[in-house]
């Protein structure tokens, strides 16, 4: 049986994920990651934590898994300083849902 | 607006048409609920999702700083070795909820198990970073896990209100104003019909009333 979970993302952040039983599947360039992304979501993954660098690089993945509620793929940051990805994902869902941001118009 | 093309003005096109008007108009409103409600159910998840996030991208980042102090220190085959044995075993399960008929996940954790002491390796040969970064990443994860859940629904519920907004939109503002204009071309296509059969009519019966005049004003000479 597949791991439930699996961290894909430069091996600073992901390698400790393992030590928490997810599958972690250290990747450096946006080609291995679609690979391994793949993979994980035929082979039934349903959490994939995908760290920042890569989400970003890989928006069409990304886009292909959206529709469907297994596996969610999460961005999650990784080192000091969070890039506000997933705060901006979120920010673009409500403005997709509502017209206009009106819950988070003040801080962004 | 020129209504839906060309329609054949008769009866049993206006009445086919009145129907479909009134399906129209009945799922235009249910479209219209079922978008207020998800809306109402979206504001609510996505207050929240930031929320969660928000405190993750805090935690997670102290958590994965100080793992990249503990890999500094260590050499990449003692990390290997400590970290070969997971310290947590999660089990969740999984399964779908429906919230106004998006099938958002619901992952719930059955388990986690915690092996003794909350490390798996020996200390001697490990760094301290890497005890407290694996200590926030295991307070961290049942938090991880639910922010996919919300983040997920989030997206879910967000591209399916879009949908129903183009669907209400396309009901309210194209199909029914087209219905209501074919509608508008057959009756008055129909009351026309019947005023220039009423006049034929009439005029018949005026040509048929001078004749039979004529006639008896001939007899009576």
């Amino acid at each position: 049986m597949p791991k439930q979970m699996a961290a894909i993302g430069g091996a600073d952040a992901v390698l400790g994920f393992s030590a928490l039983g997810l599958d972690a599947r250290p990747v450096d360039d946006a080609q291995t990651a679609e690979q391994v992304i793949f993979e994980l979501a035929r082979a039934g993954t349903a959490i994939i934590f995908v760290t920042e660098e890569i989400a970003e690089q890989i928006p069409q993945t990304l886009q292909r898994y959206a529709a469907q509620p297994y596996p969610a793929i999460i961005p999650i940051p990784s080192g000091l300083q969070s890039k506000g990805l997933g705060l901006k994902q979120l920010k673009q869902n409500v403005e997709k849902a509502l017209g206009a941001d009106i819950l988070f118009g003040k801080e962004g | 607006m020129a209504g839906l093309g060309n329609i054949k003005p008769t009866r049993m096109e206006l009445s086919r048409l009145k129907k479909r008007r009134v399906t129209a108009v009945r799922g235009h409103k249910l479209l219209k609920d079922k978008r207020d409600e998800m809306i109402r159910r979206f504001v609510v998840m996505a207050r929240e999702n930031k929320a969660l996030r928000e405190q993750v991208e805090a935690r997670l980042s102290g958590a994965l700083s100080e793992f990249m102090l503990a890999r500094a220190v260590m050499s990449d085959a003692a990390m290997e070795q400590a970290l070969m044995v997971p310290a947590r075993e999660v089990t969740l399960s999984f399964s779908t909820q429906n919230v106004m008929s998006v099938n958002v996940p619901s992952i719930s954790v059955e388990s986690i198990s915690n092996v003794d002491g909350g490390v798996p390796y020996g200390f001697a040969f490990t760094s301290p970073e890497l005890d407290g970064a694996i200590e926030t990443l295991a307070e961290l994860l049942p938090e991880l896990i639910r922010l996919a859940e919300a983040e997920k629904a989030c997206s879910m519920l967000a591209d399916e209100i879009e949908k129903t907004r183009r669907r209400v939109n396309a009901l309210e503002y194209v199909m029914i104003p087209q219905i209501e204009e074919s509608i508008r071309i057959i009756t008055m296509k129909l009351s026309e019909n019947e005023r220039s059969n009423q006049t034929r009519l009439m005029k018949t019966k005026d040509m048929l009333a001078a004749r039979d005049a004529a006639m008896m004003a001939a007899q009576a000479k």
